[in-house]
């Protein structure tokens, strides 16, 4: 099973939606999107909304980081939403929730940033 | 009752979900909960990922060894590869040290197979390669030896 992965903008912010697995081998993919995503438009925050990823591993952890630094960088905020039990877990044991704010779901996160 | 499989495989990432989906399916006769399967899923594809990245540092000429006993709902799994080794054991088991900070690895790999595993034991010798030990006793296995 592979990554989907669904990106949109909706005013300053990145809509990253992640459908599948996400392991070392995909998380390159995602990188390599957001990224471009990232150097072509305005963009101040992100919201991942994990509702469909079946899968997630400390590689996963790693791309989420990577991106945290560099929107907190130009001053934005990374919001996660709809997560599993399982994911959950990773982001507690790594310390995650104290830089990267979780929300219920992507309808939540939006408001909370400003975006209807 | 005892049973057992064993699995070799090139080192590229390309295997990470097939080594994962096939040790899980191998599992599954012991009826173990979904969060054991998960957490069996995550081990295999942390100890995969460290022997590709760094015990090989992604030369696919390298092959991943993978080997599972099941006994009376014990799961024994030993995931080894024949790469450079961990030089400093300790340091590569600490919460979110990483010896490749510019690949984005976070550096959890060994927390997360020791909060998900109830024993972990780690083989490496520098040239010649790491073999990790998993040991994971089974919910329904638990409750009828207390």
């Amino acid at each position: 099973m592979s990554l989907g992965i669904d990106l949109e903008i909706k005013g300053n912010v990145l809509c990253i939606r992640l459908e599948g697995e996400l392991d070392h081998h995909t998380s390159g993919q995602l990188r390599a999107q957001v990224e471009e995503a990232l150097d072509r438009n305005q963009i101040k925050h992100i919201v991942m909304n994990l509702e469909q990823l079946k899968f997630m591993d400390s590689s996963g952890l790693g791309v989420i980081l990577g991106r945290y630094k560099r929107i907190k960088n130009a001053g934005g905020e990374m919001v996660v939403c709809a997560i599993s039990p399982s994911v959950k877990r990773l982001f507690e044991m790594s310390g995650m929730f104290k830089i990267i704010r979780l929300e219920e779901n992507e309808a939540f996160a939006l408001r909370n940033l400003g975006v209807a | 009752m005892r049973n057992e499989m064993s699995l070799r495989f090139s080192a590229k990432s390309e295997n990470e979900s097939f080594a994962r989906v096939t040790v899980a399916s191998f599992i599954a006769q012991l009826d173990p909960t979904m969060d054991e399967l998960t957490e069996i899923k995550t081990v295999v594809s942390e100890a995969v990922t460290n022997a590709i990245i760094h015990g090989y540092e992604n030369n696919p000429e390298g092959m991943v060894y993978i080997s599972v006993q099941l006994e009376d709902g014990l799961v024994r799994m030993t995931i080894k590869d024949e790469g450079i080794g961990i030089q400093n054991l300790d340091e590569a088991r600490m919460p979110l040290y990483t010896t490749k900070p510019e690949l984005e690895r976070s550096g959890m790999g060994f927390t997360i197979m020791e909060n998900f595993m109830d024993e972990v034991e780690i083989e490496t010798d520098e040239n010649h390669g790491t073999i990790i030990h998993l040991t994971k006793f089974l919910t329904k296995n638990k409750a009828l030896s207390h």
